[in-house]
């Protein structure tokens, strides 16, 4: 194991979880990062504003932490292609699956969501194996 | 008031990505690598996020309806089924290689490095295939 610190990380998730919790409270709305990119693409309808709202907001939080805590941002260990390929994956898994770790992990465990325990617990598990494989079978990939 | 409020927690859920180490994708990966060199920081995140919305989503809940519309719009299935299964799966692999999952993706724009750049537009472009082929 690593050396790690765990108090960002708890204040991270917290805020994260706050975050969720309050656009339940005001806007009646699951804050699934997925559902909410997919329906910034046409067609659009009565939803997509406010998820263009949030989309604005994800951006300009970004803005200030690339100004306030520029460490919060590395980029992947990967190349190109290898991202384009995980990027199509991203797209087409959490739009047949209903959502990421956001809506299904953060939100959905919350709601005490059959679906979403199941959904969370196999992209955990796909995830982890991907990277075993990697790591171990074929470095090549990096 | 609607929008605005959007806006404010799509930002305090960057900010909580951000300090939480999630828009970090060698940490991602570094996490998920169970079998190897386990880095379990993201556990603390994930875990401080989940454990918040576990307490106040039923809280919330329990009213009729939010503070700024008419009623909450929920997902209505409880069922769990081959394309929950199957996309998760799929998800997880694409997370996987890249250490990106949508919102630390989409905060990382600011970037504007090509590595998150070519992510995002794949992402996109995976979004609107399953949009316009498969019924969610």
């Amino acid at each position: 194991m690593q050396a790690f610190s765990v108090v960002t990380p708890l204040l991270g998730g917290v805020l994260i979880g706050l975050a969720a919790s309050g656009l339940l409270l005001y806007n009646g709305r699951i804050a699934g990062i997925s559902g909410i990119a997919a329906g910034l693409l046409p067609p659009w309808d009565r939803e997509t504003r406010w998820r263009l709202a949030f989309f604005s907001g994800l951006l300009t939080g970004g803005v200030i932490l690339s100004f306030a805590y520029p460490v919060a941002f590395s980029l992947p260990p990967r190349s190109l292609p290898v991202l384009a390929v995980a990027g199509l994956l991203v797209g087409l898994g959490t739009r047949i699956g209903n959502g990421c770790t956001s809506g299904h992990g953060v939100c959905g465990l919350a709601r005490r969501s059959m679906r979403s325990a199941v959904a969370t617990a196999t992209f955990m598990t796909t995830a982890a194996i991907t990277v075993y494989l990697i790591d171990r079978v074929s470095p090549a990939l990096r | 008031m609607i929008l605005v409020s959007a806006f404010l927690f799509g930002m305090l859920f960057a900010l909580g990505l951000g300090i939480g180490g999630m828009t970090q994708p060698a940490r991602i990966i570094g996490f998920l690598n169970v079998t190897g060199n386990w880095d379990p920081t993201l556990a603390f995140v994930m875990g401080g996020a989940v454990a918040t919305t576990f307490v106040l989503f039923p809280l919330i809940l329990k009213r009729r309806a939010p503070i700024l519309d008419e009623r909450f719009a929920m997902p209505e299935r409880n069922y769990v089924d081959a394309p929950l299964i199957g996309g998760a799966a799929l998800f997880g692999v694409g997370w996987g290689l890249s250490g990106y999952c949508p919102g630390p993706a989409l905060v990382s724009l600011v970037t504007g490095a090509s590595p998150v750049l070519v992510f995002v537009a794949f992402m996109a472009i995976g979004l609107a295939i399953a949009n316009r082929y498969v019924r969610v």
